[in-house]
């Protein structure tokens, strides 16, 4: 099965080059070795943020035990927004344009690990991290750091206001190489730690009480699971601005695919995620040529039916 | 005799209330102990500190001897087994992946359940006769049905003591009394320690060896259960007459409710 994604995975990624290269032809004009340089990573880099968040996504789920939970369900988006926009304001990126510069990405993720932080915090009562404080927490947080956006875009000059808007709708940028190379080590990390607690995260969905008494040690997997999510959200929502859908929509697909058991659900969910990001920004940046659409956008447009259909057909199932 | 679960004068306050004011019980290994008492007096805290998931303020537990505090959690997960009032499901696993779970306490890291883990799963349906809804998804079940998983569950654990909250309450009674022949045939066969919640009487005194009574936090009585179950003792207990005789075929007690009406016609009778 796991064979049968990465095959999907490959054949996406390879469709991508290859109409890349036949467009390229068509226009004439670009060296196929600079097209390599520039297409590979970028796909590269839709794999592993799409792959990020579906895995976030995953594990949110679980960790709430609610299948309509998203990665950005727990406010640390709205965090990794606030530091980004600040970054904007404020011309941090604006030297060589905000693609070339890693300004923008690193001030979001500071801003995501405050969050991170300061959510953990508020959200510990008694020592132990309840979830639907957590989630309390977060959702105010994000209709918070909501706020402090739109204060940001109202005495942000025009031009400014053009990339903030850009930036929340999420896009895959041309990264340069170490930015690509630290989010996927940090990615592969993560996914693995995460997948190790795999069954763990089937026990939970039986109830926390039920998961102790079966001898999972429910604080600790909580936690790490909370932080470990929170971390793959925060470095997506860094590099790419808030792409929506992916992790909501993705890790459903699969358990219909699969079945809910986490040992499967979280590798699949790795490239699965990798695989819908990589045709989503294919189709970003084929259906406007030369322009570009925000990836956030094909997402959102690909991934809202498709989910409300998914509601209206399992609803059944998940009781909701 | 070795007992196999003990408490020992266990205290739990909850907020400001105080929910067990020194309960101090052992159950022996081969025996099933039945815990009765109106609701609220502290029958499911008292399980979830036996099972480790809550911590006593005072006193303290001891598992086949040994301080509860000793064993890992995955360690007490492995002899000590739940059964809860309720479950829920989460996500829509097979009825297979939610027995296969009680082998959780068995596995370590990411590894899959071995094919021996799978056919001690298998048993576990069986024995519960469940074994014809193994690939059904959970969400589709009777709660019935689901209870008798969830039963399974705990059969997978291989435990040597197992806790049941009310495990019996959304089942008729054929299959009440299947599941509690499967509890005494584990407490005698396998030498299993039993201590379960109920609040049908009668099934207590049909299937229990000891009755603890307990009452707004304390043992208001315990022992074996033909001489715990009386008259007095539960008219005390559950603050409300009831209809008390012998089972002519077991020599157990027999205990039925009184109506507003029958306690009437019952006084007008003895008047006359």
């Amino acid at each position: 099965m796991l064979v049968c994604i990465t095959l999907a995975l490959n054949f996406g990624a390879g469709k991508v080059s290859l109409l890349q290269l036949i467009h390229a032809d068509g226009l004439s004009a670009i060296d196929r070795t600079i097209l390599l340089e520039v297409r590979l990573p970028r796909v590269i880099f839709a794999a592993v943020i799409g792959g990020a968040l579906a895995v976030a996504g995953v594990v949110f789920q679980a960790l709430l035990r609610n299948p309509l939970a998203d990665p950005y369900v727990l406010g640390v988006s709205g965090g990794a927004s606030i530091g980004g926009v600040l970054a904007i304001l404020f011309g941090l990126g604006a030297a060589g344009g905000w693609l070339g510069n890693i300004a923008v990405p690193v001030c979001a993720f500071a801003g995501a690990l405050a969050a991170l932080i300061l959510i953990q915090y508020m959200a510990t009562v008694d020592g132990r991290l309840t979830v639907y404080t957590v989630l309390l927490t977060g959702v105010i947080f994000n209709a918070f750091a909501a706020a402090v956006i739109f204060f940001i875009q109202s005495i942000a000059s025009l031009e400014r206001l053009h990339d903030i808007v850009f930036y929340l709708m999420g896009r895959i940028p041309t990264p340069d190489i170490r930015t690509l190379v630290l989010l996927t080590c940090t990615t592969v990390i993560a996914t693995f730690f995460l997948w190790f607690m795999g069954r763990q995260f089937n026990a939970l969905s039986l109830g926390e009480e039920t998961a102790t008494q079966l001898g999972v040690p429910v604080e600790s997997v909580k936690r790490h699971t909370f932080i470990m999510g929170s971390l793959l959200t925060g470095l997506s929502v860094s590099v790419a601005g808030l792409i929506g859908f992916v992790g909501l929509v993705v890790p459903h697909m699969l358990r219909l695919l699969f079945g809910p058991d986490h040992r499967l659900l979280i590798p699949a969910a790795f490239l699965g995620g990798g695989a819908f990001l990589v045709i989503a920004d294919l189709f970003a940046r084929l259906v406007l040529a030369p322009n570009e659409l925000p990836v956030g956008v094909v997402t959102a447009l690909i991934g809202g039916p498709f989910f409300i259909y998914l509601l209206r057909s399992r609803s059944r199932v998940y009781g909701i | 005799m070795a007992s196999d679960l003990k408490a020992i004068s266990l205290f739990f306050r909850y907020h400001t209330v105080d929910v067990l004011q020194g309960i101090s019980l052992q159950v022996s290994a081969g025996q099933v102990a039945g815990l009765l008492g109106p609701n609220g007096s502290g029958k499911s805290t008292l399980l979830k500190i036996l099972s480790g998931v809550l911590t006593p303020d005072a006193g303290h537990v001891e598992i086949l001897g040994r301080p509860l505090t000793e064993f890992t959690r995955q360690g007490l997960s492995r002899k000590v087994a739940v059964v809860p009032q309720e479950s829920q499901f989460g996500f829509p696993f097979s009825v297979l992946e939610i027995v296969l779970m009680g082998r959780h306490p068995h596995l370590g890291g990411i590894t899959f359940e071995s094919r021996n883990d799978i056919n001690i799963a298998r048993n576990a349906l069986g024995r519960c006769g469940a074994d014809h809804l193994a690939e059904r998804c959970i969400h589709e079940l009777s709660s019935g049905e689901r209870q008798r998983v969830v039963f399974a569950r705990a059969l997978a654990q291989q435990p040597s003591i197992l806790l049941l909250d009310e495990p019996a309450s959304h089942l008729d009674i054929r299959h009440q009394v299947e599941l509690y022949d499967i509890v005494r045939e584990l407490a005698s066969g396998e030498n299993c320690t039993v201590l379960t919640v109920l609040h049908d009487l009668n099934l207590a005194a049909e299937y229990c060896d000891q009755i603890y009574l307990l009452s707004a936090g304390r043992i208001e009585a315990g022992g074996p259960a033909t001489e715990i179950l009386n008259y007095a003792n539960l008219v005390r207990v559950f603050d409300t007459d009831i209809y008390i005789d012998t089972n002519s075929l077991t020599g157990k007690p027999l205990i039925g409710p009184m109506s507003k009406q029958t306690m009437d016609e019952y006084r007008k009778l003895k008047d006359r």
